[in-house]
């Protein structure tokens, strides 16, 4: 009934793949380990940068503040999954565009994070995208840029729809 | 770093979680959103021998109505209870508090019977819950009990529930009319940890407060009912004068403990600031109502 390992089944970026895990092993972990997808980072490990985020079933989360073996079951999106979907094609060039990375740790984690906020189409202001984004952190741009680039994905996406 | 070895078990119904809590008490953790257990353990703070994971308990979830009260089901993520219609009109101080709740990955994840049970001086909830004269309900099995949220926390990360209880639910009564809510809290960013903050639920009759329940986090090593800062606003209209005597009489209700955000005065004068912006803040409401 307990285990220290067991066998998983998830869907990851539109794959289902099947492995054995140990209990303690997290998701970002097992992500980058055993499947190869490096594009989530590891940073604190304890929940604060925000590098390590993925979506599970549809939304963001930390990586590093699930184990592997609770998204049996579930659904899991990484950077590579968007970015293959082309679902943030836009916001990864206004990041190029607006130099809104400098050594790109942090990225995978912002473009994930900014994807949920440009689910819903719709206005807001730049204290709003801050905050939206105020669980990642980046050392090297300043945030601005960061902004700019979230800013200019929405005012485009809503020049598009309406 | 890493976790230790671990033993976890999904359960799969609440009859079985209470068994294996009887059977391992303080040797297992529940696994609800894991927020705040996946640091610890990824830092090797805790090591329990299992982990009894409760996110498949699908009847811990939910928010309803139920006469007066708002039931709000343990397992409820903080993102499904800010983005709650029913939370919004109903229990607008939790409402307030709930942007500040950590960051929208965090709050995807962590749930409202975590919050409550890890009892986090720093944490939002407790505080609102005490505010909010709340019940809490743990069950174990030995049975239910049903909590006062003034009872429920005891100091440090700790609280009124025993090894073997799983807490379930809360119930929280709904926003009455002439009552106000308002909530503040000052941290570095939105979503990090509180610095200061104050839960406020007033009676105002015109311009008469004729109650009022402050109630402070990130201070002691629980939420602090503050009766005497209370004590010197009731029964009196509000005027510059009880602003100045509530912020006064703060130091006697409250006496913060130094930490890495700030020393004991310095958290002391942020609280004292609060207790007059929030004052005004409900007053402003009563007069808009």
């Amino acid at each position: 009934m307990s285990d220290e390992t067991k066998t998983i089944t998830l869907v990851v970026n539109g794959e289902t793949v099947t492995r054995l895990v140990d209990a303690r092993q997290h998701l970002v972990d097992f992500l980058r380990g055993e499947l190869g997808l490096t594009g989530s980072h590891l940073g604190c490990e304890h929940g604060i940068c925000g590098a390590c985020s993925v979506r599970l079933d549809g939304d963001v989360i930390r990586g590093c503040l699930m184990l592997a073996i609770q998204a049996d079951g579930s659904t899991i999106e990484t950077v590579e999954g968007l970015t293959a979907s082309g679902e943030v094609a836009d916001l990864q060039e206004n990041f190029v565009e607006r130099d809104a990375l400098q050594c790109g740790f942090c990225t995978p984690g912002m473009l994930i994070t900014a994807a949920e906020l440009l689910r819903e189409i719709t206005p807001r202001t730049r204290t709003e995208i801050r905050e939206f984004l105020s669980g990642n952190y980046c050392r090297c741009t300043g945030y601005h840029a960061i902004v700019d680039a979230v800013e200019t994905t929405l005012n485009q996406r809503l020049e598009t729809t309406s | 770093m890493k976790s230790p070895k671990l033993t976890y078990v999904r359960t799969r119904s609440v009859a079985q979680t209470l068994e294996l809590l009887s059977k391992h008490g303080d040797g297992a953790n529940i696994l609800a959103g894991g927020q705040s257990l996946m640091p610890t353990l990824n830092m090797r703070l805790s090591k329990p021998d299992l982990l009894i994971d409760i996110n498949q308990l699908d009847e811990l979830s939910g928010i309803t109505v139920e006469g007066d009260m708002v039931r709000i089901g343990a397992l409820s993520r903080h993102a499904a209870v800010l983005g709650s219609q029913i939370v919004a009109e109903r229990l607008p101080m939790i409402a307030e508090a709930m942007p500040h709740v950590a960051h929208v990955a965090v709050r995807n994840r962590g749930t409202i019977g975590g919050s409550i049970a890890l009892a986090d001086p720093a944490a939002e909830l407790p505080a609102c819950v005490v505010a909010l004269d709340a019940t809490i309900t743990v069950e174990s099995v030995r049975g239910q009990r049903n909590i006062a949220a003034a009872d429920f926390f005891k100091g440090l990360f700790e609280t009124e529930r025993q090894p073997d209880e799983l807490l379930t639910e809360i119930r929280i009564p709904c926003q009455k009319p002439g009552t106000v809510h308002a909530f503040m809290e000052l941290s570095r960013r939105q979503g990090d940890f509180a610095i200061a903050g104050v839960a406020c639920a007033a009676d105002i009759d015109g311009e008469i407060v004729t109650d009022a329940k402050l109630v402070y986090f990130a201070s002691e090593d629980r939420p602090t009912l503050a009766l005497n800062a209370a004590a010197a606003i009731v029964g009196r209209p509000w005027s510059e004068q009880s602003r100045s005597s509530a912020m006064a009489a703060l130091s006697d209700d409250l006496d913060p403990m130094d930490n890495l955000q700030g020393s004991s005065a310095f958290k002391l004068h942020l609280q004292r600031v609060l207790s007059g912006r929030v004052l005004d803040q409900a007053i402003d409401r009563a007069r808009a109502q």
